[in-house]
């Protein structure tokens, strides 16, 4: 433990700040930065995650490429993004520096640990000088901890090897950012504990590290001010912090229990998408019968099959994964049986950015089958938002007996926010009704919304055939004649729009009409929200709206649309919601596009509404 | 042998799973057979007519579930065990089957049947192989022979077949087994033990496609040479076959030879003891194997059964044990978990 010693500390209290943790893949700055967010929302500040982090599981140490970062903002007030440029930065190596030097504010403060930068580490970073020392870094408040050190010395008892004490500084320099920001070390203690009870002594060595880390804070006269940052003003409730992926998960374990059917979900793993398969394989004692199949396409045709058998049946996946499902996603279009699948999207053609956010699957959710294949679409905004979004994919798939999209991204999957808890009996009741009578029965029968009957096995009488092949309409028998076909085409279509009737009106923020409305969809919501209100603050007047079902769209979409006299769509591709949109209204949109692996910054988004209203340039 | 039907129950006939709808296979093809000896087999297996699916791929073979009067699915292509595992997973207590071909599975399905296999789902498989695509107009399968001449070989195959009894061995299948289109008593007995395995089971039946592959059974069919053609599997019992029981397998180093019962050499004693239940998957692979050589005969009955827990089993027993430790999950177990915290 460092020596106590008495020093002057200021403190000083902020609204909101961003901080992003750096370092080699090996580094463990994931788990710092969850650490910090976890601890973050325990002490009640609004936050906003953002995990970056290479494809490789260990890239070669030192490199630019093995950088993995994790940016959190956090704040006294609503926040909506992981923010735009850190605050601080702290920056495990010299890669590290390098690569987010370019990202961070013009005074922020850089934490660097400086027994990484040693002759090895510069040259594989591509620093030809040390940047500590040739005045490259001014303007930026350097703080230089030689943190490797400080950790061996803290741990000098311990029974670790050299290279197991190393790999503890993480903690070290977790304890160091909770001295500098408040923050208590019980959380994170208790975490240790509880996940390396069998490894007594990392628990122990970890536990000394963090402790170290603070207490260095407390000691060091490198570290003269200490910030706070008072808890937001949240609406009363119940929160958790949760990522857009876990959420998703809660969200059909719900749907589970609301519908009393038994949850499936047949899945490969993939990257973004592994953690649903992950967290539900827990929900045992709820029932869930989670199957990790041979490949994607086993993935949804055991999902098919459990949806047949009467299951809540769901399969998850990512861009690569959707491209394989397609047939079998026209197979349940064909059958008309409910499943929901899910795509955290990523960054395409091909495998791609597999860690990077994009959302540039919307067409191939739209058109990527072969015939006519309508399916519903719907989209999560933000993190807490993918609970909702999973329960109302359930919702819509079983009511319309149809497959049901749910597109996320890497972003909001791997995000992480605080989520008021809905109030258990809040949640509405999914009714399903499985068919049993044997005189009523018709297996291609339909219901006011044009859903037929799910008639399970093990109902005696109601022994049927359904399959890929054209089906006559009402006794769903196989049938090739040219206006059974032209029929089922249009009802299979007619069924999706259907559910206009059930989702909610297209809402928009600030007035109904104006110069200039702001679409976005999915997860561009918080950068979106950011940029209305900087922009509302210089003055200029514009209008937001979000659409979260984008298969059918709201039924006041059009109208909403033709009140404005420009509407801008960004998003994370080429302008894929911009084509449906111009398609299906036949008015022009203004697009700002961007495929960089990132979510927008709200700068970015401010700026074009700048130039679109002729206002002057945020920075 | 698990059974759900209750005794007081009028008892089904072959009549009873026969669907309303035409039969629209080529006049000839030995799927009749296969369909004939199904449907006088099902009264027996010990499930109701409500509780047996047939789910199928794409192919002549996976018209099937349409003429059975059960639940059926007809799938995509090559899918049908992906289809069936999900939901024999989430139904346990069903009867799941599959009608496949061999284009349907050992081709496109190549990945679901080996994995299916692995892991011991308790789906029963029936490969109708006829070694050639039918539904397609005769091109060559991944079980026609070297240098097959079809529409889309003019000049001969130049790729090698599956065994698929071997494939299926060599994926850990816990019931292999095949049987022929003209053999209706033995396949009626293979679709029973089927019926009672659990596990996975897989049963190749050799079919007869008369329109793009006819004769490819018939030295195993014909009356003339199928007793020295075939021979068939009994547990326990020594190999004996040939039109006078008159030749039998005895083992050399790991290699089957055929002897002469009545060359004064060899006794019955000699020979090879079938053994369905061995562990050691050796003498199962020399018996798939044996139709690689010419002058060997074709095996036919199970190859090898084994009793070891299934899939599906286990997923339904992890759920009973976590949850009696655990109890039965509520919405405020899923929402409220420890690390929540107030606002107020
Ligand atoms: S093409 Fe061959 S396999 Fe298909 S139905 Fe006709 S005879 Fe049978």
């Amino acid at each position: 433990m460092a020596q106590e010693k008495e020093k002057e500390v200021e403190v000083q209290s902020l609204t909101a700040v961003t901080v992003r943790f750096a370092g080699d893949s090996g580094d463990g700055m994931q788990l710092t930065g969850t650490q910090f967010s976890d601890t973050t929302a325990i002490v009640g500040n609004d936050l906003s995650t953002l995990p970056d982090y290479p494809a490789e599981i260990r890239a070669p140490a030192g490199t630019l490429y093995g950088v993995s970062g994790f940016q959190l903002h956090f704040s006294s007030s609503d926040i909506h993004t992981p923010g735009d440029s850190p605050d601080v930065l702290v920056a495990m190596n010299p890669a590290a520096l390098k690569i987010n030097l370019k990202e961070i504010k013009k005074n922020a403060t850089i934490i660097v640990n400086t027994d990484a930068f040693d002759k090895k580490n510069l040259n594989t970073a591509g620093y030809e000088a040390n940047p500590l020392e040739d005045n490259s870094l001014e303007g930026f408040k350097v703080i230089e901890v030689p943190i490797t050190t400080l950790t061996t010395n803290a741990l000098k008892d311990s029974p670790l090897s050299p290279k197991e004490v190393v790999r503890c500084k993480n903690f070290f320099a977790l304890g160091m950012m909770y001295w500098l920001y408040n923050r208590p070390m019980e959380p994170t203690l208790d975490w240790i504990k509880q996940k390396f009870k069998n490894l007594p002594d990392v628990a122990d060595a970890n536990e000394k590290a963090l402790k170290a880390g603070y207490y260095f804070g407390d000691a060091t006269q490198q570290f003269t001010t200490r910030y706070t940052v008072e808890p937001a003003e949240l609406p009363e409730g119940t929160y958790r912090n949760i990522s857009g992926n876990e959420a998703v998960a809660l969200g059909f374990v719900a749907a589970s229990l609301k519908s009393k059917l038994p949850l499936f979900l047949g899945s490969y793993p993939i990257t973004p998408a592994s953690d649903i398969l992950h967290f539900l394989s827990k929900y045992k004692n709820f029932g869930v019968k989670t199957y990790q199949a041979e490949d994607e396409i086993a993935g949804i045709a055991s999902a098919i099959g459990a949806s047949f058998g009467g299951s809540l049946a769901i399969t998850t996946t990512s861009g690569p994964g959707l491209a394989l499902k397609t047939e079998a996603t026209g197979l349940a279009v064909m059958t008309e049986l409910p499943i929901v699948i899910v795509d955290v999207q990523r960054g395409g053609p091909s495998t791609g950015l597999p860690t990077k956010t994009e959302q540039s699957d919307l067409l191939q959710a739209m058109y990527g089958r072969n015939g006519e294949s309508p399916v519903c679409i719907v989209a999560a905004t933000r993190p807490n938002d993918c609970f909702e979004m999973a329960f109302e994919a359930s919702k819509l798939a079983l009511k319309f007996m149809t497959p049901v999209i749910l597109l996320t991204d890497g972003y909001i999957a791997n995000g992480a926010e605080p989520w008021k808890l809905p109030k258990p009996e809040e949640l509405e009741e999914i009714p399903v009704r499985f068919h049993t009578d044997k005189e009523t029965f018709q297996p291609y029968g339909r219901d006011e919304n044009l859903a037929r009957p799910w008639a399970i096995p093990g109902t005696p009488g109601l022994e049927h055939r359904i399959g890929g092949l054209e089906k006559a309409n009402i006794t769903g028998d196989v049938n090739y004649s040219p206006e059974n076909h032209q029929l089922m085409c249009e009802l299979r279509a007619e069924k999706i729009e259907k559910m206009k009737k059930f989702i909610p009106d297209l809402e928009v923020d600030g007035d109904e009409s104006g110069d200039l409305l702001v679409l976005g969809w999915g997860g561009t919501y918080g950068a979106i929200i950011e940029a209305i209100n900087k922009s509302r603050a210089e003055g200029l007047k514009v209008s937001q709206a979000h659409l979260k079902y984008l298969n059918p769209m709201p039924a006041n979409t059009e109208k909403v649309l033709k009140n404005f006299k420009k509407v801008l769509i960004p998003e994370l591709n080429l302008g894929q919601l911009s084509k449906l949109v111009r398609e299906k209204f036949l008015i022009n949109v203004e697009t700002l596009n961007k495929l960089q692996g990132l979510p927008f910054k709200s700068i970015e988004i401010q700026n074009k509404i700048s130039e679109i209203l002729g206002g002057k340039n945020g920075n | 042998m698990e059974t759900n039907i209750d005794e007081k129950e009028v008892k089904l006939t072959a009549k009873d799973f026969k669907s309303d709808r035409d039969v629209r296979w080529c006049p000839g093809c030995g799927d009749y057979s296969i369909l004939a000896q199904v449907q006088r087999t099902f009264p027996n297996i010990g499930y109701k007519k409500e509780d047996i699916v047939w789910v199928s791929g794409i192919g002549c073979s996976s018209r099937f579930p349409y003429y059975m009067d059960t639940y059926g699915f007809h799938g995509i292509h090559g899918r049908a065990p992906a289809i069936a595992t999900g939901l024999k997973v989430a139904r346990p207590e069903l009867s799941v089957w599959v009608a496949t071909g061999d284009g349907d599975l050992m081709s496109i399905g190549g990945n679901h049947f080996i994995h299916t296999c692995r892991k011991n789902i308790d789906i029963k498989i029936v490969m109708f192989n006829n070694q050639i695509y039918g539904l397609t107009k005769g091109q060559y399968s991944p079980t026609s022979e070297k240098g097959k001449i079809t529409k889309s070989t003019p000049f001969g195959s130049v790729d090698y077949p599956f065994n698929p009894a071997s494939l299926a061995l060599g994926a850990e299948a816990s019931f292999v087994a095949r049987s022929i289109d003209r053999e209706p008593k033995h396949m009626q007995e293979m679709i029973m033990r089927a019926a009672e395995h659990k596990g996975t089971a897989f049963i190749e039946i050799y079919q007869n496609c008369n329109i793009f592959n006819d004769g490819a059974f018939t030295t195993l069919t014909d009356k003339e040479t199928k007793a020295d053609s075939v021979i068939t599997l009994e547990n326990k019992k020594p190999m004996i076959f040939g039109k006078d029981n008159n030749k039998g397998i005895i083992i050399e180093g790991f290699n089957p030879v055929v002897v002469d019962l009545n060359d004064g050499k060899h006794s019955v004693d000699d020979l090879l003891v079938h053994e369905e239940t061995d562990e050691s998957p050796i003498r199962s692979f020399i018996l798939a194997h044996m139709t690689d050589h010419p002058g060997m005969p074709t095996p036919i009955g199970v190859f090898k059964q084994i009793t070891k827990p299934t899939y599906d089993g286990g997923v339904a027993k992890q759920i009973k044990n976590v949850t009696e430790k655990k109890g039965e999950g509520t919405l405020k177990d899923l929402l409220y978990t420890p690390n929540t915290w107030e606002v107020s």
